[in-house]
């Protein structure tokens, strides 16, 4: 277990380090109006939604599945809310377009786990439908415009400070939620025995399916949600453009805290620092002053030497040649 | 069901199923629209739909294998930036055309050797090339390269004549040439025969002693040279380069080949599966264009639903 975090662990370090060289002030944090800032608070709260999809996402792994729909339901939940708001003001207004679009984004899980349960078919392409029809839904909502709203209410959910920047804050409750709930109860187990075989769960008394609906329903929920904070980071709902490749960015944010693609096994821990990881390199990355499209080539760097160093076919390959140099 | 009978056609049912699909897309739009229903409409699917085709196919060998490979768009988007900046420093065509298919085979290969190699999954390795794929873009230029090169240019606006008075492009020669290839070496090669043994089932080829390294490394780089050659042909019919071209075609690369009846688990599907597949998402964005009162995001939705229908009806017949 803490083997699978040292790596990452490492990484993160290292990237903190390559910060504190190049911008020294990187760590320095001031309080201002009762709001934490620095370069630490601004990569926690940038990350936030990719923490907080990451976490729905690893459940959905640890099932042996994956949600590609997340980017596209992220949008929709900010679009529904967005056009919801309209012009008002009010904080009902927003509280209740926000209910409106979670419910709503419960719904789409559904709709994925009927797909991944239901009818059996493959993760990867029931989620593919959603992913690619639901930004057409998105555009569909705010017929293709971008829809701006000026709700100070609304403004809070990404851009509020509660010391910490409440979309931070939100991610953390909610992992700590999960920890809770899959730590301290047998759902985490449950959820790991499906993973591994689903079928041989269910003959053992496993409600596979149940659980598999769960877990989509979840991801769908978080992704709700952090779509919620990018729409309100920047008060407007983009259709074609919120949580574009987010969910690249969760799927390697779990990767590199060391949840296996195949299921069976996860690491909450991990996907924290894994979710950390990525963001702090985008950080990274605009401070070094290289252009921010190329943070996909280190994204890509990051991904290789992670899945090389788990996989265990190169730790083999790793520890032979250990052994091989003094004989 | 009934004696041995059914077995036959039902090989070939998702691909007939799609191509009754095209017919009546197709059906629908001429008896709807004036116009619809003419020679060049059908080429133009072809004309606009080339680079699309090219792709279908490559992902066609991935799918079969059992794998799949997200990094095509990207490719397409890095031939395009290569060929752009390549024509702008003056580099000769051929030097051009060469450089570009062999950047995309060799990121192929490089992606075929670490899944194989390594066992790791080739949803994550292909997602780290279509990254990397797109900063290299980025890497080159992060604006868009316009292609002034004259032969470029030239067989880029050369319209081939057929009977008819209905005019091609070069591109959709180039297009039909690799299904023509792709045909060949799927269905009537050895290496083909292992694609689908090993979509099939990888343990039972391996021990039947079939070369499944040369297949599963294999795979990844013909659909390498075929997202590169896809770049060049997208190059062609863009006449620019640009870091975002090409976005999320790989999706349309891949609902294509499941459209065209592949199956996602492998083993199951044809190459000209794919160009149907391709020839009805052009058909969709046809009717859509001719209609004019629906918006282009209505072609997202009605994709996505086809998918649904498809898939789901490849679920009932699997479990048949």
């Amino acid at each position: 277990m803490k083997n699978r975090l040292l790596w990452p662990l490492l990484a993160l370090a290292a990237l903190l380090l390559l910060n504190l060289i190049v911008t020294p002030s990187f760590f320095s944090l001031r309080m201002q109006d009762g709001a934490l800032y620095g370069g630490l608070v601004d990569v926690l709260k940038n990350g936030a939604p990719t923490l907080l999809i990451a976490l729905g996402m690893t459940l959905v792994i640890a099932t042996r599945g994956i949600d590609l729909s997340v980017g596209a339901v992220a949008a929709i939940a900010g679009a529904v809310t967005c056009v919801h708001i309209g012009t008002s003001g009010s904080a009902g207004t927003a509280i209740a377009g926000m209910a409106i679009a979670l419910v709503l984004c419960a719904v789409l899980g559904l709709w994925n786990g009927f797909l991944v349960a239901g009818l059996g078919i493959q993760p990867i392409i029931a989620t593919l439908v959603l992913m690619t029809a639901g930004r057409g839904v998105a555009m569909l909502v705010t017929e293709g415009q971008i829809v701006t709203v000026n709700n100070t209410a609304y403004k809070q959910v990404g851009a509020g400070f509660l010391v910490l920047p409440i979309s931070i804050l939100i991610s953390l409750l909610v992992l700590g939620l999960v920890a809770f709930v899959t730590r301290k109860t047998a759902l985490g187990m449950l959820i790991e025995a499906v993973g591994v075989n689903p079928e041989a769960s269910r003959l053992a008394g496993v409600r596979s399916r149940t659980i598999i609906w769960t877990v989509y329903v979840f991801a769908a929920v978080c992704a709700g949600i952090a779509g919620l904070m990018i729409s309100s980071n920047v008060s407007a709902a983009d259709a074609n453009n919120a949580g574009l490749w987010i969910e690249m960015d969760a799927i390697l944010a779990v990767v590199i805290g060391g949840t296996s693609l195949a299921g069976g096994r996860y690491s909450l821990t991990g996907t924290l620092l894994g979710a950390l990881i990525i963001q702090t390199l985008t950080t990274t990355v605009y401070t070094i002053g290289v252009a921010p499209e190329v943070t996909l080539v280190f994204k890509a760097v990051v991904v290789i030497a992670v899945c090389l160093v788990q996989a265990p076919k190169a730790r083999a390959a790793l520890s032979f040649r250990k052994v091989a140099v003094p004989s | 069901m009934t004696t041995l009978a059914p077995r036959v056609p039902s090989r070939f049912l998702p691909v007939l199923a799609t191509v009754a699909l095209f017919v009546l897309a197709f059906g629908v739009g001429s008896a709807r629209y004036d116009g619809f229903a003419s020679g060049q409409v059908i080429a133009n699917l072809f004309i606009d739909n080339a680079f699309l085709i090219v792709l279908a196919a490559g992902m066609t060998f991935v799918i079969l294998s059992g794998g799949i490979d997200l990094s095509v768009g990207s490719v397409v988007a890095l031939s395009t930036m290569v060929t752009a900046s390549g024509l702008q420093a003056g580099w000769p065509v051929p030097l051009v055309v060469v450089a570009v298919l062999l950047i995309g085979s060799t990121l192929g290969l490089l992606m075929g050797l670490v899944i194989h190699k390594f066992d790791i999954q080739p949803f994550i390795v292909t997602l780290a090339g279509m990254f990397l794929a797109r900063g290299l873009c980025f890497v080159i230029s992060v604006e868009s390269v316009s292609i002034k090169d004259r032969t470029f240019r030239d067989v880029a606006t050369a319209a081939i004549e057929l009977p008819g008075g209905v005019t091609i492009t070069y591109n959709v020669v180039i297009a039909l040439l690799v299904v023509a290839a792709a045909m060949y070496v799927l269905h009537r090669t050895r290496f083909g025969r292992t694609v689908y043994a090993v979509g099939g089932s990888e343990s039972s080829a391996l021990l039947m002693g079939l070369p499944t390294t040369r297949v599963k490394v294999g795979v990844y780089v013909i659909s390498g040279l075929c997202s590169s050659l896809a770049g060049l042909l997208f190059s062609l019919y863009m006449l620019s380069g640009y870091g975002l071209h090409a976005v999320g075609m790989e999706l349309d690369a891949i609902a294509a080949v499941v459209i065209g009846g592949t199956l996602l688990a492998g083993g199951v599907g044809y190459v000209l599966g794919g160009l149907a597949g391709v020839l009805v998402l052009g058909t969709i964005q046809t009717l859509i264009s001719f209609q004019g009162t629906l918006s282009s995001w209505w072609t997202k939705i009605v994709i996505g639903v086809l998918l649904l229908v498809f898939i789901a009806v490849q679920r009932t017949m699997v479990r048949r």
